[in-house]
């Protein structure tokens, strides 16, 4: 008797935040996205891409490298992207070759290796644990870079976690702006600093004849009036000399010339000390402050700047400037992510989905209610009691275990007040077959409980072993179902064989009631 | 007051091939329905797509709504209503995974309002790129097959008390699935041929309690899925999730039937099988007619009430509520009933 009390109390004291949170500042119900409105994402981070970057880098090295040890190459190129494929001639520079591998690249896997005629053919790449490793460190960096920029954002209770090997799950309550959101979760913002070429011409590369060691980048402007995209192609130089990751601090400034937002940037004292090389050696030459592959200045050089600041100008509104400030100081990401899945509610949508779900309870509660008086009579009043506290019981459980309620889970406890009823049914059926035999209501009431008991308990597990099924292998919206599933089906078996025992038992012995109104 | 008089006598076994002649023909026209449609209405989560849900202000025509997406690159589009007639929802759906990333909702939200005239409101956007579809098909196929296998777990250690035995098979079973799951099989084919297998198992080791039960089951999911087809309803995840409780809650039936079953045989073990499985179904099926009748009552409220979203999972319990019914009444017993006349003709 304790027991029921106390666990009646129990819930609705946990319930009450829910309703009255001033009252209780303690846990209230979380509400699902699909309720509360908010947006649900799932990035796939392209673990490969890393691995290509690292090669890149490295087959950069290698040029460089060679250049320093004065070795003539023939060939040096990033093949499939992860692979390096080198051609050298003449005995003396593959000896020295030999040598530099040995000496700086020893971790580079030879994939073939052929000598012939005094050329040598060699396809490098890298070995398997070492671009799991990378993978594997991408994803773990992406996940922190992302929850690093939702955190500046400023998102309410944002949910980020890993989902597998390389997805990442995101879920943002009542966010607003979901286009700025993705843009901003999506960039990779790689910050490079690479210098144009300009003792080769931009029109020639465009038609097909690309020299070594340049690329054509593009820099994309919207047209502010004709909203279209104007795109400006650039000759840069692969080599990157400085990225952002010796950035220390960004921020969104105002240019008092023309009033237009620009980000400045900090370097640390490494970084300061490259740029300071770069701009001392390459005066009156231009370079290309380049994102993600789009360059978005290509100011010119006029004179050694130290001191590690830099600007970074173009067409840029308060709001593009403080997102590109946010990613800066946030971090880039090792490598692209895609959006794979998307689900994002409105949160009109959710308040009418609250009231439809909260209305289609109430009038299938009442239903259910009048139809088990009209049927049971007094017994029938006793189910409807026990009804109302099994609600109040898994609304109880929700907030106390801090599980989310989604519209499907709505409708799972609108699913239990159908089913709660079931055990009560059983039970009244056996006891009117018993009353029906001959027993004393006593007799009847104990016996109709006992044998009820065991089939009660049958039933009911086999419900609970689906809903713990769909909690295992459901997301989100489900995952809510199988919780007031779950919670249903136990809090209906308690109130029918423990309460209702109690109130039969209390009508029967403290009453004494003679008859049963069943 | 009572519906069901407690002297109830009605002959179920008797009738049983009327009842077997039924849902064969059930079963058959669902398989066909599925032939025909070449597999289940795929909605975006199992095959990749993007769902748009958009309110206007007035009521506006659907050819208007199709005109305003064509100047948009989005693929193939159609466009249905939503929801209440009063809501003016469409929802439009589309099969590529639409790139996220070029202020797309703005666009659409443009175009709309440009082409009907109403003011348009984007109220829900859902996408689902490929792979993560074809993910979530996986996914619930393995989560019907290991719950019928639990629920086999439970009834033949429930009724037959050959926990262990069972259990072992489970368990051979599962590993044996996961494993070739690894090789690239295609799982619904895989998922198919194990079921079939575990069915024969069944058989073989005698478990017949768990046989009637998944057997009624099967039937059940079978003829929902194909009234799902019929209706040209789209399976979604929430579906799958009804299609479960729908095998927990039929199995309710079909073990308060069970269970009185075992306990008649107690009773009266010198009646013929039949008639005390007849006995057995008469007495429960006043409370298996009540409970089916209450449950009924509150889905039905959310059907016609419970808005647009949650009204296609309403269906699909409304559904299996009906057909889990009389499957636990006219389907399971006659098994046992086969299954004894089968190993007394031995």
């Amino acid at each position: 008797m304790v027991i029921v009390l106390v666990v009646a109390i129990v819930a609705i004291v946990y319930t009450l935040p829910t309703f009255l949170p001033t009252l209780w500042p303690y846990k209230k119900i979380n509400l699902g996205l699909d309720l509360q409105g908010g947006m649900h994402l799932v990035l796939e981070v392209d673990t490969i891409k890393a691995v290509e970057g690292t090669v890149e880098r490295i087959a950069q090295e290698l040029r460089t490298g060679l250049r320093d040890e004065r070795i003539r190459t023939a060939a040096l190129d990033r093949i499939g992207g992860t692979r390096i494929s080198v051609k050298i001639t003449g005995q003396e520079n593959i000896e020295k070759f030999q040598k530099l591998l040995d000496k700086d690249f020893k971790d580079l896997r030879i994939l073939s290796k052929t000598l012939q005629d005094g050329v040598l053919d060699m396809v490098m790449d890298l070995p398997e644990n070492e671009s799991d490793g990378i993978r594997l460190m991408a994803a773990e960096q992406a996940l922190e870079t992302i929850r690093n920029r939702i955190d500046q954002f400023g998102v309410n209770e944002p949910d980020i976690r890993n989902q597998g090997e390389n997805r990442i799950l995101i879920q943002l309550p009542g966010i607003r702006d979901t286009q700025r959101a993705k843009e901003l979760i999506g960039k990779t913002a790689l910050l490079e600093f690479k210098l144009l070429d300009e003792d080769h011409d931009v029109e020639t590369a465009l038609k097909g004849n690309v020299p070594a060691g340049s690329e054509v980048l593009y820099q994309v402007v919207i047209d502010k009036e004709t909203l279209r995209e104007i795109k400006t192609p650039y000759l840069i130089k692969k080599r990157t000399l400085l990225t952002g990751a010796y950035l220390t601090d960004a921020k969104v400034q105002i240019d008092s010339q023309f009033n237009e937002p620009y980000v400045s940037i900090d370097l640390d004292k490494k970084g300061a000390r490259i740029f300071e090389t770069i701009t001392a050696e390459n005066v009156k030459k231009r370079l290309a402050i380049i994102l993600d592959n789009k360059v978005y200045s290509a100011p010119v050089i006029q004179e050694k700047i130290s001191g590690g600041a830099a600007r970074i100008t173009g067409n840029f509104t308060a709001e593009t400037a403080r997102d590109l400030a946010i990613v800066l100081r946030a971090g880039a990401l090792p490598a692209p992510v895609n959006i794979i899945e998307e689900r994002t509610v409105g949160p009109s949508l959710g308040t009418d989905s609250i009231r439809k779900g909260l209305i289609a309870m109430l009038v299938g509660g009442v239903f259910v209610i009048f139809f088990m008086a009209i049927y049971y009579k007094g017994a029938g009043l006793i189910a409807d009691f026990a009804l109302l506290l099994n609600i109040v019981l898994i609304a109880g459980g929700l907030a106390a275990f801090q599980a989310t309620l989604t519209l499907p889970g709505i409708a799972g406890i609108i699913l239990t007040i159908g089913m709660a009823v079931d055990a009560n049914v059983l039970i009244f059926e056996r006891i009117r077959e018993e009353l029906a035999l001959g027993k004393t209501p006593r007799a009847a009431v104990d016996a109709g409980f006992n044998r009820a008991a065991l089939t009660i308990m049958d039933a009911n597990i086999t419900t609970l072993i689906a809903a713990l099924v769909l909690f295992q292998f459901g997301t989100g919206p489900i995952k809510g179902f199988a919780v007031t599933l779950s919670l249903g089906v136990i809090s209906s078996v308690f109130t029918a064989l423990v309460v209702s025992r109690l109130i039969f038992d209390y009508f029967l012995m403290i009453r004494r009631v003679k008859q049963l109104s069943i | 007051m009572q519906f069901i008089k407690p002297d109830i006598n009605i002959d179920f076994i008797g009738k049983r091939k009327f009842a077997y002649g039924l849902s064969l023909a059930l079963i058959l026209i669902s398989i066909a329905s599925l032939i025909l449609h070449g597999g289940p209405k795929f909605g975006i989560d199992f095959v990749g797509g993007t769902v748009i849900q958009v309110k206007f202000q007035t009521a506006v025509p659907i050819k208007n709504i199709k005109s305003g997406l064509d100047t948009l690159a989005i693929g193939n589009s159609s466009v249905q209503s939503f929801g209440d007639r009063d809501d003016h929802e469409y929802l439009i759906r589309t099969d590529l995974s639409i790139a996220t990333g070029e202020r797309l909702s703005d666009q659409i939200q443009k175009a709309l309002a440009g082409a009907t005239g109403s003011a348009a409101e984007i109220r829900r956007v859902e996408m689902v790129g490929p792979q993560v579809g074809k993910d979530l098909r996986q996914k619930a196929l393995f989560a019907i097959f290991y719950a019928l296998l639990f629920i086999a777990i439970y009834i033949s250690g429930r009724f037959e008390f050959k926990w262990i035995l069972t259990g072992l098979m489970a368990v051979a079973l599962m590993g044996a699935v996961y494993f070739l799951s690894l090789f690239n099989v295609s799982i619904p084919f895989l998922i198919l041929v194990a079921l079939l297998v575990t069915l024969l198992l069944f058989w073989l080791l005698n478990l017949k309690y768990a046989m009637g039960a998944i057997v009624a089951l099967l039937h059940d999911v079978i003829i929902t899925v194909g009234i799902f087809s019929i209706t040209g309803r789209e399976f979604t995840l929430p579906i799958i999730a009804a299609l479960l409780t729908i095998i927990g809650y039929s199995l309710n039936d079909t073990i308060i039937v069970f269970d009185r079953i075992r306990e008649n045989l107690r009773k009266i073990s010198k009646s013929p099988m039949p008639v005390i499985i007849n006995r057995s179904v008469n007495e429960t099926i006043s409370r298996t007619i009540l409970t089916s009748l209450t449950t009924l009552l509150v889905v039905i409220a959310l059907l016609v009430l419970g808005g647009g979203i949650i009204h296609d999972f309403a269906f699909a319990l409304t559904v299996g509520i009906v057909v889990g019914t009389y499957s636990s009444i006219y389907v399971a017993s006659p098994i046992l009933i086969a299954w004894q006349e089968r190993t007394r003709k031995k």
